[in-house]
Parts: C-alpha cells; sequence; structure tokens
C-alpha cells in the first residue's frame, strides 16, 4: 500500500511540475509577452522598458524557475490589471467556487446515484428510462443556455430565485444545478452499472437466502460495495467541476475564481491566468491522487496496475 | 454424410445471416441510432448547401428591420425565424452557423483523433516506457482545464476559425489515447497478431493490418463523441466572447448577442440553443448506437 501510494505520489508531483512549466508557457504563445502588455500604440522604447521592468529580456528558463518558487510558496505575482498580488485575489475568490463545487457535487450525488439504484433493480422501467434519457440529454445540454433558460424561468418570469450574484444561499441554487446536472449522467451511469454487478453476485443470493430483507440486501449488501467506484469518480469530477466553473460563473455572475479567470483572460492579465490555470490544475492532481489512493485502500486488486 | 443445410445455399442463408444483413437489421431496430444519422445527415446536407438553402444573406444586415418576431409568434414569411439586433435574417445565420459548428467539430475531432490513436495505440503495443510516457501525457493532459487553456490561448492568439479548431484539436485527444491504448492492448494479445510476427511482418505493418481493422470500430464511436465535445465548447468560448469572432454566424455567438434581450424576446437565445443541443444530441446517440451496433457485448 504504502509502496502505492508513493508512486502515485511521484507521478502526481511529475505531473504538477509539468503543468506548471506548460500553464507558465501561455505567456510565450503570443510571441513577445512584453509587446503585448504594451499595447498597440506603444513605441519600441516603451516595449523595451516593459521587457526590462518585468524582466522578459531573460532566459525563459530564468524566469520559470523564479516564477515556480514564487508559486510554491503562495506567491503568484502581480496582476497587470488590479496591480495587486495575484494570490490575495484568487484566495477571496476561489472560497465562492470552492462553495459553488462542494453544493454541485452533493447535488449530483444526491439524484444520480438514487436514480442509479432505482435504475439498476428494476432494468428497463419507466424509472430506467428516464434517469437514461436525463443522462442522454444532459451531456447533450450546452450549459450556459441552460443556465440562462433556468434565468429566465426562475428569475424573471416566477422571480423566485435572484438572477446574480453570491450573497446567498439562494444565489447558488441555480449555479448548483447547471454545474451538478453535468456531474450526473456519469454518477449514475456507473452507479447502475455497480449495482447491476453486484446484485446478480453470489453474496447477495446467500444474504437473500438467509432471509435477510430487502431494504437491508440492497443498502447494507449491495450499495455499500457498489458505491466504492461512485466515491471516486465523484473525486474526479470534482476536479472537473472547478476547472468548468468558468462558464456557470460568468452565466449567473457568480464572482469566484471561474469569473475571475474569464475577466482575466479577457483584459490579458497573464499573471492571474497562468495562477488560475495552475491552480485548478493542482485541484484536479490531488482530487486524482485522493480517488486513486482511496480505491487502492478499498479494493486492494486495483494496488497492482 | 454431410449435412443438408450447410451445404444448400438457400439454407444457409436462412439460418446464418451475412454480417451486413445482421448490421443493417440492427441499425433499424435502434432508435436512437436512426434519429442520430437523419438528424445529423440532414444538418451535414443544410451546412454543405447552405447559400442554396438560406432565403437571405447571413450578413445582410437590416436596421429597419431589427428583431422581427418569427413566423409562429406573429411575424412574417419574409423572415420565418424573425431577425436579431442588427436586422440580419435568423434562419440564414442558422443555416450557416451549422456549417462553422459541423466544420469545427468534425476537424477538431481528426486532430485529436490523429494524436490520440498514435499515442493510444502506440502505448498499447509497445508497453513498457513507451506506455509510461504516454500514460503521463494523458494525465497531464486530464489535469489541464480544458475551457480555462482554450479560452487563454484564443485569447492571446486571436479568435478564428483556425485558432479554435487548433486549439480544440490539440486539448481533446485524452478519450482517443485512453481508448485506443486499452483496445490495442486487447487485440494485441490475440493469435493472429502473434501469427503476423511470427511470419516476419513488421511493426508498421502488423499496427496498420492487424490492429488497426480490429479497433477501428472503436475508433469511430470515439470520433462521433468528441465531435459532440468540440461542437459544445467551441459554443461555449464563442458565447463568452473568445470562440469565433463576430460578424461570423455561430450559434453560441447568437446566443450570447440575443441574451441582453433575453426578457422580451426570449426567442433570440432559445432558437440557437435548441438547435445546438438537437445537433449535439444526434451526435452523442449516432455514437451510442454505433458502439451498440458495431460491439454489443461493450454495453455497461
Amino acid at each position: 500500500m504504502l509502496h502505492f501510494i508513493l508512486k502515485r505520489l511521484g507521478l502526481a508531483i511529475l505531473v504538477a511540475f509539468t503543468v506548471s512549466f506548460i500553464s507558465f508557457s501561455l505567456m510565450f504563445l503570443s510571441g513577445d509577452p512584453a509587446a503585448a502588455l504594451a499595447g498597440e500604440t506603444a513605441s519600441g522604447e516603451d516595449i523595451e522598458a516593459i521587457r526590462v521592468l518585468y524582466g522578459f529580456d531573460r532566459p525563459m528558463l530564468v524566469q520559470y524557475s523564479e516564477w515556480l518558487a514564487g508559486a510554491v510558496q503562495g506567491d503568484f505575482g502581480e496582476s497587470y490589471y488590479f496591480k495587486l498580488p495575484v494570490a490575495g485575489l484568487i484566495g477571496e475568490r476561489l472560497t465562492v467556487t470552492m462553495t459553488l463545487g462542494v453544493y454541485a457535487i452533493s447535488f449530483a450525488l444526491l439524484v444520480a446515484v438514487p436514480l442509479g439504484v432505482i435504475a439498476a433493480i428494476r432494468p428497463n422501467s419507466l424509472i430506467d428510462r428516464f434517469a437514461l434519457f436525463l443522462s442522454v440529454a444532459g451531456q447533450a445540454m450546452p450549459s450556459f443556455w441552460f443556465g440562462l433558460i433556468l434565468i429566465v424561468v426562475f428569475a424573471i418570469k416566477l422571480q423566485w430565485l435572484p438572477p446574480s450574484g453570491a450573497n446567498s444561499f439562494k444565489h447558488f441554487i441555480m449555479p448548483t444545478i447547471v454545474l451538478g446536472y453535468y456531474a450526473m449522467p456519469a454518477i449514475m451511469r456507473l452507479t447502475r452499472a455497480g449495482m447491476l454487478d453486484v446484485l446478480s453476485s453470489d453474496y447477495i443470493r446467500t444474504a437473500r437466502a438467509k432471509g435477510a430483507s430487502e431494504m437491508r440486501v440492497l443498502f447494507k449488501h449491495a450499495l455499500r460495495n457498489a458505491i466504492i467506484p461512485v466515491v471516486s469518480l465523484a473525486a474526479v469530477q470534482m476536479g472537473f467541476m472547478l476547472g468548468g466553473s468558468i462558464v456557470v460563473e460568468s452565466i449567473f455572475a457568480l464572482h469566484g475564481a471561474g469569473y475571475l479567470a474569464w475577466e482575466s483572460i479577457a483584459r490579458n492579465d497573464l499573471p492571474t491566468v497562468q495562477a488560475l490555470i495552475l491552480i485548478f490544475s493542482m485541484f484536479y492532481i490531488v482530487f486524482t491522487l485522493i480517488a486513486d489512493v482511496l480505491n487502492a485502500w478499498l479494493d486492494p486488486r486495483m494496488r497492482s496496475s | 454424410m454431410t449435412p443438408l443445410d450447410s451445404t444448400d445455399p438457400l439454407l444457409q442463408e436462412q439460418f446464418v445471416p451475412s454480417a451486413s444483413s445482421v448490421l443493417r437489421a440492427r441499425i433499424l431496430n435502434h432508435t436512437g441510432l436512426l434519429f442520430g444519422l437523419v438528424v445529423v445527415g440532414l444538418l451535414v446536407l443544410v451546412a454543405l448547401f447552405a447559400p442554396f438553402i438560406a432565403p437571405h444573406d447571413p450578413y445582410a444586415q437590416d436596421l429597419t428591420m431589427r428583431m422581427k418576431p418569427p413566423v409562429f409568434m406573429g411575424g412574417t414569411m419574409e423572415h420565418l425565424l424573425g431577425t436579431d439586433h442588427l436586422g440580419r435574417d435568423y434562419l440564414s445565420r442558422l443555416i450557416y452557423g451549422a456549417r462553422v459548428s459541423l466544420l469545427i467539430g468534425f476537424i477538431a475531432a481528426v486532430i485529436s483523433g490523429v494524436i490520440g490513436t498514435a499515442l493510444g495505440v502506440a502505448a498499447g503495443y509497445f508497453g513498457g516506457r513507451v506506455d509510461a510516457v504516454v500514460t503521463f501525457l494523458i494525465n497531464v493532459r486530464l489535469a489541464m482545464p480544458v475551457v480555462l487553456v482554450a479560452l487563454a490561448v484564443v485569447a492571446i492568439l486571436g479568435g478564428s476559425l483556425q485558432v479554435v479548431i487548433g486549439v480544440l484539436g490539440l486539448l481533446l485527444w485524452d478519450r482517443f489515447a485512453v481508448v485506443m491504448r486499452s483496445s490495442t492492448q486487447q487485440v494485441r494479445r490475440r493469435e493472429y497478431v502473434a501469427a503476423a510476427q511470427a511470419i516476419g511482418a513488421s511493426t508498421p505493418r502488423v499496427i496498420l493490418s492487424e490492429i488497426m481493422p480490429n479497433i477501428v470500430n472503436n475508433l469511430i464511436v470515439i470520433v462521433t463523441l468528441e465531435m459532440a465535445h468540440a461542437i459544445l465548447l467551441e459554443a461555449a468560448l464563442s458565447f463568452l466572447g473568445l470562440g469565433v469572432q463576430p460578424p461570423t454566424p455561430s450559434w453560441g455567438l447568437m446566443v450570447a448577442e440575443g441574451k441582453n434581450m433575453m426578457l422580451f424576446e426570449p426567442w433570440l437565445v432559445l432558437i440557437p440553443g435548441a438547435v445546438l443541443f438537437v445537433l449535439v444530441l444526434a451526435i452523442n446517440l449516432m455514437g451510442d448506437g454505433l458502439r451498440d451496433v458495431t460491439a454489443p457485448d461493450n454495453r455497461n
């Protein structure tokens, strides 16, 4: 087990370094970051001054190692737009995004797991078909469109919910639904497949033969085993969701890290963008690491691969 | 004494249907696949023949005819689906928008398909170090938030059709690599691969003529699913203002442009979003259906 964890941790660290290098290199995609920063009207001297000021004249690897050394200590430099430390800007808004992420994954699990269980108990029933329809439709629904429809119906026509902002729990309801909806199909399918698999196994037949009640068989014996892969899938989905919150946050003007990313990209605020890409990637790396270790702990067969 | 039924061609056809007729029967019995094929087929035709079908020039503005409602909401036959905030015919923009969506989706899926297949097949066939490197690359790619990276790159390089296609093509290869890797691992253990190697076939030959034909079904399924993925992403990027730029008719951009008038003219948002939803749904159903039809035992 320790061997597995160390190996997996090593991979995670290696991936993190590579991702950090890629997010740093984005700055050089445009060719000359100093010219991009100075704007179209700048003279050659201005660009040269900016190049020296920001240290773009030094070799890229030197700049990268400096940036990385700062990033490891939580210092991501200064935002070009706000003229404030990036770390502070992000820290404030990350709480909003994390709150949204936790709500969304909870919502997805609360809907998708029961649906998956019922679908597995009664395959090809009406509920099974409804669940399948929901998952197929969910994958095809453009999130920004879904969000706008919710706003029109629940905020404008019915006036039940506020259309934007992040001041109260009510503000999070629509964003939670839109973001959570996307994790549902995968969770539901995995729950259904896992339950179907477990329900046909020998130990379930034994439990039934012993005279255990159907409820006891389903929840104590079957779901407990079927839920293991779902938990780790949920961790991975959570990582994906935080990265995908940018669309949802922009529709509902929810001022979280995703919204900040969108604004910073539009403003060419590269230090903020680099930091956000790195942070979202780190979340994904940490969540998948937790998921893998959890899997290996609960199911020793996973440790060998 | 040979049994009659194995020599009688008539009986044989009756009891052992040919592969193509089995496939045909499966396709015709699969509602989702049929729906997907018909809708995607129609939209491809619409995109191909856009100049002949569109009633108006999708770029022609007429400020005296702004935001006319669709015909079913009290509009005129002149503009079946009404006009947008610049007086451009909405139906014509939708029709030309099909071109943008399908073109971006298809080319991006092909680019990522080539990258992902090359990596996945190499990893599955050679194993060992090659596999370790490819697995590492897949991990790196999965850790990068797609929407964020795509937005940032498009913002830096400018939002042209080529840039959007290139960015999506370079970002969406992960599922190809994952699936092609495991498919290749399965096929590689078969006897016919060992036989080909034993008679001295070169590695490229083994891969091209023994491995590829046996994993191409899975490849086609992933191509369709990733095409749907790319179309949704393009729409999201354009919606956020960092994808295809105006005045190009992109469905995501149309939703964004209609957003501010959503309260009074909800159809401006509903129509392009609904078309996008139907196209992506159809492509997904086609992909799921193709998987059911070509590999019925792979269903979960």
